[in-house]
């Protein structure tokens, strides 16, 4: 219960509200309340139940306990179709799009501008979301269908769709994951417009920077129980990292410097028509090597070449001197190579399947037996990977989809952490997850790197390729532009690079 | 141009809608009215090789055969296109279509009913049945193929144990309701009039209409279509109320045209309807298609049939063409399904 308040009625309060899912209690006895003008946090690790929290403010789940709040009256939702009605426009953190559908439909379902006798106005649909588009600051025709955008372009339309109409609250489940800084300033910009406008906000985020950056007030949930809500003022982000974490934090530790060892990965002059050109790098035993740039700039199609998910159209890429054959990610495996994938939900995970299954799928021949799976074997080898993670789940028979974001995320890195390659390609392997487990990741990453393991790590986190990369390679337009040691990388020579103001070097052929 | 998306600096005018973009659209177009091209070009092909080798294939009975015979199949075509697009499926019409003539002829036998009466006799029927089904599927949550697959058997047990052996006789059918399966305006008969209007006027609402967009938004992904707030559940049962009508509806009209209906009447029919759609381009997998496309399938496989009667070919080899066209179908759905999203996908990127 909250203590009598100042201003008037929040737009919309959480009061005492418990959810359960079968065992798992996602939310216990937890309050929020939302106001006007006001842009509000929600901070807690993965699994703490903001995702669940933000269901049940959007009328996909109905709380066990507990009531919802719109203005001071107690109302229930139904359905999605209520909480829209009252108002209140909610961006998933699992994009929810028609991928058959244009994007112009994708925004406006349900709710299309009308003619006479209830037809759509097909002219009005794709007016208003070219002006939206024109809003964010992004050149999508609204009349291509959904099918095969970026996870970043996914992102944009549904932020579109959240602000295609008048809201009175919008949320947000980490609306920025996916997003480059550009776009996230756009975005932030709009947000604070709304705010001035009389929107009231709810932010999630695992970046404590755009916490700190956006909002005013921050609610923190643990393991599903409300922690604290408190105005952002005179908070540092150790203060916000112990209450979701609950303990302090060890300092997020750089990269051990390790002494490299041989070549064990190198690229020659891969190309794929009109995505990248010519791009050669070596990575070597013991290295993290960091593909740094703007999103577009053709890393995650360069690591998907290389792993051979794409074809690349020339170029060859060797293991340990051995030419792989193009486009056969078996045979990537086999060499040796592991692939974590920027989009979980499409290439990462089989989302119906349990997760001791998903983290077997890629060590099916470490745990045969006689050539048949072992059941044993792979729940063995799923549990101590889910240690290592600090995976929260209920049991390793769940299906994947039942997880948490970021804990999925954490199961499609263990399946091929599991696999025990000789090089490991990530992209984004930190999207999306909190910071503990981020610095547990980072840690788990340098360790492997120390036991010989050639990393190459694709990410849009700049802090993080700073602390962790040993070189960085930056990619402009579909091309190599610079690569810098570890000595001299900093914020600024990276982002020149990306943006190709400098060439800081030619790379090494 | 479009590299300048991803760019951190926000400038303040945005750019122009891109070449890009407007070329992905035309592509995705292209890929969809390819289908319908390719299968009117078929069957003209069909047509026009099966004329020149019997000239009496396209003469004015030859023609209003054609059309005769395929309507009803057009028919069911639209009916199950509206079902399998919300990425369901109604095995159930074939035994529906059986029903229905047989209670609508068993009502009309001896009395002088007219034809409107039988109609609507006939679409009443149908709905409790695809609304039965609907139910099933939306509310009961029992996957569509099992539900309309056990509807199927029941319909038809029902339809056999009330027969007994019996058939309804065309002697005994008033009239006014055989003068709706033979009678014509200008030449033109009535079924492909009336099946050609349910097809216009169902593409029309599927287009123009916030539920009918539903429909497709539901196939394509019904985890999305429920966070958008689509009451799903009351579309899929109203598609199968529709699936249903429709089928009662074309039960009526089997009645007016041949009169004479046996207790097992478009015995199997539902395989065929199911393959017309599928070859005319509504997906499988939901989301896709037009009804247009899906009453162009049900002409071409109708034609083959008859084209096959008239160049004296073994109607074994009908069923054959149409297990050809039908893997074909779903073969280039899949693989036109990948090749445009890797084409989008670099479109979006660039
Ligand atoms: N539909 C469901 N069925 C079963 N368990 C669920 C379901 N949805 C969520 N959970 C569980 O509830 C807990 C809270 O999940 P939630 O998605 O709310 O976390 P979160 O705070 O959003 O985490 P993240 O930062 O990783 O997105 C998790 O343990 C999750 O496994
Ligand atoms: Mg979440």
């Amino acid at each position: 219960m909250e203590k009598p308040d100042k201003g008037p009625a929040p737009v919309l309060a959480l009061r005492g509200v418990s959810k359960s899912f079968g065992a798992v209690r996602a939310l216990h006895d937890v309050s929020l309340e939302l106001r006007s003008g006001e842009i509000h946090a929600l901070a807690g690790e993965n699994g703490a139940g903001k995702s669940t929290l933000i269901k049940t403010l959007a009328g996909v789940h109905r709380p066990d306990e507990g009531q919802l709040l719109l203005a001071g009256d107690p109302v229930v939702f139904h359905g999605p179709a209520d909480a829209r009605n009252a108002g209140i426009a909610v961006i998933y953190q699992e994009p929810t799009l028609f991928p058959d559908l244009s994007i112009a439909e994708n925004i406006f379902m349900g709710r299309q501008p009308r003619r006479s006798a209830g037809r759509i106005d097909r002219k009005a649909v794709h007016r208003a979301t070219a002006a939206l588009m024109s809003r964010l600051g992004v050149a999508l025709d609204p009349q291509r269908p959904a099918r095969g955008l970026s996870i970043a372009d996914q992102q944009i339309v549904e932020i579109a769709k959240a602000l295609s109409f008048d809201a009175r609250v919008l949320i947000m489940d980490e609306p920025t994951a996916a997003l480059t800084g550009g776009e996230t300033a756009r975005l932030f910009a709009v947000v604070r417009t709304l705010r001035a406008e009389g929107a009231a906000v709810l932010f999630i985020s695992h970046r404590l920077e755009e916490i700190f950056g956006l909002c005013s007030h921050v609610t923190t949930l643990r393991d599903g129980r409300h922690v604290a809500s408190e105005p952002l003022d005179g908070l540092t982000e150790d203060d916000l990292v112990r209450r979701m974490v609950g303990r302090d934090l060890d300092d997020l530790y750089p990269k051990a410097a390790a002494e490299p060892g041989a070549t064990v990965l190198s690229v020659r002059r891969l190309t794929r028509e009109g995505v990248f050109r010519d791009v050669s790098f070596d990575v070597r035993r013991g290295e993290i090597v960091a593909l740094a740039g703007l999103v577009g700039a053709g890393r995650s199609e360069v690591a998907q070449a290389v792993f051979g998910v794409d074809r690349a159209d020339a170029g060859e890429v060797r293991v340990d001197g051995r030419v792989l054959p193009a486009g056969s990610p078996t045979a990537a495996m086999d060499a040796g190579l592991a692939l974590v994938p920027e989009d979980r939900r499409l290439r990462g995970l089989v989302m119906e399947m349990s997760i001791e299954r998903n983290i077997g799928l890629t060590g099916l021949r470490s745990v045969r037996r006689r050539g048949l799976v072992s059941r044993a074997l792979e729940h063995g080898r799923a549990a101590d990977w889910a240690v290592k993670l600090q995976l929260k789940y209920n049991r390793l028979a769940d299906p994947v989809s039942v997880l948490s974001g970021g804990n999925q995320q954490k199961v499609v890195l263990a399946k091929w952490l599991a696999t025990d390659p000789a090089v490991l390609i990530v992209d984004e392997p930190t999207r999306g997850i909190d910071v503990g487990t981020k610095a547990e990741v980072h840690r788990l990453l340098s360790a492997l790197a120390a036991d010989g393991l050639a990393v190459l790590m694709v990410s849009s986190d700049l802090p993080e390729v700073l602390r962790m990369a040993d070189r960085i390679l930056v990619m402009h337009e579909g091309r190599l532009t610079a690569e810098i040691p570890r000595e001299r990388a900093t914020e600024e020579t990276v982002m020149a690079a990306a943006t190709g103001r400098t060439a800081e070097k030619e790379p090494t052929p | 141009m479009t590299s300048t998306l991803h760019r951190p600096t926000p400038d303040p005018t945005p750019p122009a809608p891109a070449e890009e973009g407007r070329s992905a659209r035309s592509l995705v177009d292209a890929v969809f009215r390819a289908r319908e091209i390719a299968i009117g070009g078929a069957l003209a092909l069909l047509i026009l090789g099966t004329w020149l080798a019997n000239p009496g294939f396209l003469d004015d009975q030859g023609v209003k055969d054609l059309l005769l015979n395929s309507s009803i199949l057009v028919l069911l075509a639209v009916g199950q296109s509206v079902v399998v697009m919300t990425r369901n499926i109604d095995l159930s019409v074939g035994s529906v279509v059986g029903l229905t003539a047989f209670a609508c002829g068993h009502f009309v036998a001896g009395t002088d009913h007219s034809a409107l009466t039988v109609v609507l006799l006939g679409i009443a029927l149908g709905t409790v049945c695809g609304l039965v089904s609907g139910a099933l599927v939306s509310f009961g949550r029992v996957p569509a193929l099992v539900v309309t697959l056990g509807m199927l058997y029941i319909i038809q047990g029902i339809d056999h144990a009330w027969a007994h052996g019996e058939q309804i006789n065309a002697a005994n059918v008033p009239d006014g309701v055989l003068s709706l399966g033979s009678g014509s305006v200008l030449g033109v008969p009535y079924l492909p009039l009336i099946s050609a209007a349910v097809l216009a006027a169902t593409g029309y609402f599927l287009r123009t209409y916030r539920s009918g967009r539903e429909l497709y938004a539901i196939g394509s992904s019904p985890d999305a279509a429920r966070l958008a707030g689509i009451p799903v559940r009351r579309r899929i049962l109203a598609a199968y109320a529709f699936s249903g009508a429709v089928a009662g509806f074309a039960g009526a009209l089997w009645l007016a045209r041949f009169g004479t209906v046996v207790a097992d009447a478009a015995n199997g029919w539902e395989l065929t309807v199911v393959s017309a759609v599928v070859v005319g381009g509504v997906a499988i997998t939901g989301g896709t298609g037009s009804v247009w496309g899906a009453a162009l399938g049900a002409l071409l496989l109708t034609t083959i049939g008859s084209a096959l009667v008239v160049l004296k070919v073994d109607s074994f080899w009908q069923q054959a063409i149409t297990g050809v066209l039908l893997l074909a179908a779903i073969t280039t759905d899949r693989v036109v399904q990948v090749r445009t999203t890797s084409a989008l996908r670099k479109r979006s990127r660039r």
